[in-house]
């Protein structure tokens, strides 16, 4: 039998941040938490190959005690085992203290597959997938499409550049996960009840993970974040409200004085 | 602290090669690597990693590299993770560069985090600004935040080297210098297989004949107010006869009336072309994260009220299906009677 470990993050939907006009600062207020996506693909075929070959599906994501939700979530859709690594030391990590942190969680586990998805919404950076690879010793497959497990290997189908390479990697190793990857199934009322009622999300603080303090929270973290600030915008051009006629003559007018016709 | 870090010298590019091919981006990271180089008095080094790629030192030379570091291997034939990251461990390990700068690209973005934590050094991802600080010497690396909401600034103050993605299309690159030339130092590397390698089975072309919108000079650019894919025709009507490609932005992605390769924005592509006609595109922040750098900006939409109105360097206000088919003739009929 299979052993995955899928990696998930609970993320504000970034759809739905809007700047203070005034201030320019986020509002955070009212703004929902979501799975994130890519790790929600990532999931789902974990469970797919659950349902296909049999397989134990197990959940970890690293955030504050709220982040209980979407583990909660991914029991629901049919997860086995869930994981929250939560705890004040591992608070304000950048990518390298979380993927050194979430990789020894992960190595207490056993493990065939981990999944993790390409990126978060909220961060952007695709990095924790493949640093997690980096310091579990194992091979990453990045941007992955499609997936099927042959043998002792996964053959995936990866976005690369402007084309795609299918790659054979043995297990164990990781793949990141694109939400082109499938669609992802529906949590069931029975799932649901499971989830909270008879399921249970285990907590890991400090002293469950193997990693040493030179490497977790913001201590660990090589970078650091100097200033953030809204976003200039370049400055208001012309706007004009004509006829259609007369607005697409404006229009032939202004690509001529700049020669683009 | 800077006494610690005095070791550690040099501005060095990931140079990104597919089948003998630089990519853009690469050049790009050069352009911005000379300049952090002046700043800190420094040269910039281009590491090439390939097969049979020596020839390629020649251009990377006229584009302002000043030392191409060669590592030439059979392992380096196509790109794979675990040597190509053992080929940029070994020559940050030998060379110590002070910063590492890669394009973020799908293989910039695979490589570079396996590298940073190989290295044991911090990384900053999709970076779309990069300068010196004066003070400290510091690399200060600027990225979009929150879906492009914020920027944020990093630093790397306690490891070295000081790594970034950057996004393609936003640095410039250098003149080309033709018959400039740089100084080929070829680096030995042993490669030995691992569980960590991997086997390419195939590779697919995709089946689209749209050539990369980051290279475009002009886009007509779609978004939710086109109202159907049948109504994406008239901008690759319009985009015929200005000499231009057509892009969309996540809305109509999302929609399914355009490509994902065509969307432009924080999680499709960045692009800095010479006109950009952004048609029923309301302006989500994350839409203008990847198109604001373009050098002239027209926005079609019928709310006066868009966002996108903001950033357009001219803005009409009106009913794209009817101004956008009449521009399309206009400029045609011109072009006939020219």
């Amino acid at each position: 039998m299979l052993n995955i470990v899928v990696c998930i993050k609970q993320v504000p939907d970034t759809n739905e941040v809007r700047l203070d006009p005034k201030t320019g600062t986020l509002i955070r207020e009212g703004v929902p938490s979501i799975m994130n996506p890519d790790d929600k693909a990532g999931l789902e075929a974990a469970l797919r190959i659950k349902d296909e070959l049999g397989a134990v599906v197990r959940v970890v994501s690293m955030g504050p005690a709220q982040a209980d939700a979407v583990l909660r979530e991914a029991l629901a859709m049919g997860a086995d085992e869930a994981y929250l690594v939560s705890d004040r030391a591992f608070g304000g990590a950048d990518t390298w203290a979380t993927s050194s942190t979430i990789a020894a969680a992960v190595s207490k586990l056993p493990y065939d597959i981990v999944f993790t998805g390409r990126q978060a919404i909220d961060g952007d950076t695709a990095q924790v997938g493949p640093q997690m690879a980096e310091h579990l010793g194992i091979p990453n497959v990045s941007y992955a499409e499609e997936i099927r497990v042959v043998g002792d290997s996964l053959i995936v189908k990866r976005q690369f550049e402007n084309s795609y390479q299918v790659v054979r990697v043995k297990m164990p190793c990781l793949v990141t996960a694109l939400t082109e990857l499938n669609r992802p199934r529906y949590m069931t009322p029975g799932g649901i009840f499971s989830a909270y009622r008879e399921k249970q999300v285990n907590v890991w603080t400090r002293p469950d993970v193997p990693v040493d303090d030179a490497n977790i929270g913001l201590k660990g973290s090589p970078t650091r974040v100097k200033e953030s600030f809204p976003k200039a915008l370049k400055g208001k051009g012309e706007v004009v409200t004509l006829d259609a006629e007369a607005e697409a003559d404006y229009l032939v007018e202004k690509l001529r004085e700049k020669f683009v016709i | 602290m800077k006494s610690e870090f005095s070791e550690y010298k040099g501005v060095y590019v990931f140079v990104q090669q597919v089948e003998g091919v630089i990519a853009p981006v690469s050049f790009e990271l050069i352009g911005k690597a000379k300049q952090l180089a002046k700043a800190l008095n420094s040269s910039v080094s281009a590491v090439l990693c390939g097969h049979n790629v020596a020839h390629l030192a020649d251009e990377l030379g006229e584009y302002g590299a000043d030392t191409v570091v060669l590592i030439d291997d059979p392992a380096l034939e196509s790109y794979m993770t675990e040597p190509y990251a053992h080929a940029m461990y070994s020559a940050i390990e030998f060379f110590k560069p002070e910063i590492v700068l890669y394009g973020a690209t799908t293989i910039g973005r695979d490589l570079a985090p396996r590298v940073s934590a190989r290295v044991h050094t911090g990384l900053t991802a999709d970076c779309t600004g990069l300068e010196i600080d004066p003070e400290t010497d510091r690399l200060l690396m600027t990225r979009p935040a929150f879906g492009g909401n914020l920027m944020a600034t990093i630093i790397c103050p306690d490891f070295r080297p000081q790594m970034a993605t950057v996004r393609p299309g936003v640095m410039q690159k250098c003149e080309r210098e033709p018959g400039r030339k740089a100084r080929v130092l070829p680096f030995g590397v042993k490669f030995e297989r691992n569980d960590r390698y991997i086997e390419i089975l195939d590779v697919i072309k995709k089946m689209n004949e749209s050539a990369d919108i980051s290279e475009a000079k002009i886009l007509v650019s779609g978004g939710r107010g086109m109202g159907s894919k049948e109504n994406f025709r008239m901008l690759y009507d319009l985009a015929e006869v200005l000499g231009g490609r057509v892009a969309a932005s996540r809305a109509a992605v999302d929609a399914g009336w355009a490509d994902k390769e065509l969307q432009v924005g924080q999680t499709g592509k960045t692009v800095r072309p010479k006109l950009y006609i952004a048609v029923g595109i309301s302006g989500a922040i994350q839409h203008m994260a990847g198109m604001e750098e373009s050098e002239i900006i027209i926005a079609i939409n019928r709310d006066e009220t868009a966002p996108i109105f903001n950033i357009a360097d001219y803005g009409v206000v009106g009913d794209l299906n009817k101004v956008v088919p009449m521009l399309t003739e206009k400029i045609r009929a011109m072009k006939e009677n020219a």
